[in-house]
């Protein structure tokens, strides 16, 4: 289930393009703000999670999410060059693993490793916070590079919706709206978060058992889509 | 000895048909698929490619169906129009990773290199090929598993004349090993050249198929439709219309022109300036007016 030519395709097509500056400026902002807070405000438990809650899970995870998940097919798709790996006698399956495993690591390097070293520059990891957001960074790194893996195979516009979903739906109105919170990765993931860090420190609107299920169905059954569009797929520029 | 089979195969996206109700069977050797553009060809061609599935009818492979069947690949290999490849990559690099798909290696990839002449620009990136030198690296990346069948959708496209010859030569040099080699192709020369198979494609419809010679025949048979202009028009009107070569003569008042409609296109073009000179009369302008390849093709539907 995993081709290590199509993955170091994909490693080069999501760090050679433009987009990827996104990677690496979001989580120098993220250490930027950590430094910044922890030199006017010293350590305090709570604003290092607020920042890591507030800025580090919900905006730089679903956005490096978008930009590996999306990129990891999507602009093959677009262009067409996806025709090279659909000719070869490799199933479509592994290469929608394959490149899952790509998005994943490449979400899991950019945001949960800043996270944990900006939770670090915090707080030194006190009452556990830095370790409780590394956590919920490398979940929600699997449940975001799947789902916008799958929106890269199906829609041309999915950098675009990815965006939408990231910062629209989960930041605005999972915040305005109690049930979309139900409906959120950044919400599965802040509920393992709340059972590392101290008490009180995070808080989450969805129950543990409900979020790993969650976490593992949305993940399962968008590789499993995705598999079955790529079998299907019609490549773009036809009479 | 690969053989494709199109056994009444349909292809409509939403309410366009592009391809209507296609029959034809693909062997060793070389066959061009020709037609006009947005005849359907592309279409086809991914059928037999199995990026498409027919909307009804078959495709197969030695008997057994193409699409979604990965397997196939061992045996196919695919020359796409599109430009899109992994530019960032070097055509070396290229080559290679599509070797490593089919589960070979480098070894394989640089025969490949050799055999499209492209070893001298290997080690540069793609992004910095010209079109000729992208169609011989997509041109490798298909020969690397040194498949029995090998798809190729316009590929001359773009090409300079010598890296055209090159391509027909190395293709010709498939064809006679055996290999089932289709190419598609707007243009009758470069098909003419190439294959001794022809299939005609126009407006999705299977419109001939055969060898080269007879649809040359037919298209150059069917009737050619000329507008002349001269210093007497009438008299060269009934000069020409006496002769079995025309089959119908037209004056046109308002464009000051004979249309003149000419059935055996070689005896007319020989009697034309024949007839004018015996008479006296002065041609001031002598143009076909139905020259355009659709028109040559949809002669051929209905044929």
């Amino acid at each position: 289930m995993y081709n290590p030519t199509v993955a170091r395709l994909t490693y080069r097509a999501v760090l050679g393009r433009r987009r990827a500056a996104i990677l690496f400026v979001l989580p120098a902002l993220l250490l930027a703000i950590a430094v910044a807070v922890r030199t006017f405000n010293g350590v305090d438990d709570q604003v290092a999670a607020d920042v890591l809650g507030g800025f580090a899970l919900a905006v730089m995870v679903p956005l490096i999410g978008v930009i590996a998940g999306t990129g990891a097919i999507g602009p093959e798709i677009d262009d067409g060059s996806i025709v090279y790996l659909l000719a070869k006698p490799v199933k479509r399956p592994t290469i929608i693993v394959t490149k899952l495993t790509v998005a994943i690591a490449v979400t899991m390097v950019f945001s949960a490793v800043p996270t944990l070293i900006a939770g670090f520059i915090l707080n030194g990891n006190g009452q556990q916070v830095a370790m409780a957001y590394t956590v919920a960074a490398l979940v929600a790194s699997i449940a975001y590079s799947a789902l916008f893996l799958l929106l890269g195979t199906v829609s041309r516009h999915a950098v675009v919706i990815g965006l939408v979903y990231a910062l629209v739906w989960e930041t605005l109105f999972g915040s305005l709206v109690s049930g979309a919170r139900t409906l959120s990765v950044q919400q599965w993931a802040l509920s393992l978060a709340e059972r590392i860090a101290g008490e009180g420190l995070i808080g989450s609107d969805v129950g543990l058992p409900t979020a790993v299920a969650l976490l593992v169905g949305v993940t399962a059954a968008a590789t499993w889509y995705a598999g079955q569009k790529l079998r299907v797929l019609k490549l773009a520029g036809e009479e | 000895m690969s053989v494709i089979d199109i056994d009444h195969a349909s292809r409509w996206f939403g309410n366009v048909v592009a391809v209507n109700d296609v029959s034809m069977r693909i062997g060793p050797g070389v066959t061009g698929l020709l037609g006009p553009n947005g005849a359907g060809k592309s279409t086809l061609i991914n059928m037999m490619g199995g990026f498409l599935a027919p909307s009804t009818g078959a495709v197969s492979l030695d008997g057994q169906q193409i699409w979604r069947r990965e397997s196939v690949y061992r045996e196919i290999g695919i020359v796409p129009e599109r430009e899109a490849m992994y530019d960032f990559l070097t055509g070396r690099e290229f080559v290679v990773a599509n070797a490593e798909l089919h589960g070979l290696g480098k070894r394989e990839a640089q025969k490949a290199l050799a055999t499209v002449e492209m070893e001298y620009a290997q080690d540069r990136k793609i992004a910095t090929y010209s079109k000729g030198m992208r169609q011989r690296v997509k041109m490798a990346s298909a020969l690397v598993h040194e498949p029995s069948v090998l798809l190729l959708d316009e590929p001359f496209n773009g090409m300079d004349p010598r890296q055209r010859m090159q391509l027909m030569d190395l293709l010709r040099r498939m064809g006679a090993e055996g290999r089932t080699v289709l190419f598609s192709s707007h243009i009758l020369e470069e098909v003419e050249q190439l294959a001794s198979h022809i299939e005609v494609i126009v407006a999705g419809r299977h419109a001939a198929s055969g060898d080269f010679r007879r649809i040359r025949r037919l298209m150059t048979d069917r009737p050619h439709r000329y507008l002349v202009r001269s210093s007497d028009d009438r008299a060269l009107a009934a000069a020409l219309i006496s002769d079995p070569s025309t089959a119908g003569i037209e004056v046109d008042m308002a464009e000051g022109a004979l249309r003149i409609q000419a059935v055996d296109f070689l005896r007319f073009t020989e009697l034309l300036p024949r007839v004018a000179r015996e008479h006296s009369i002065r041609l001031l302008t002598v143009s076909p007016s139905d020259e355009s390849l659709e028109s040559v093709f949809s002669y051929l539907v209905a044929a």
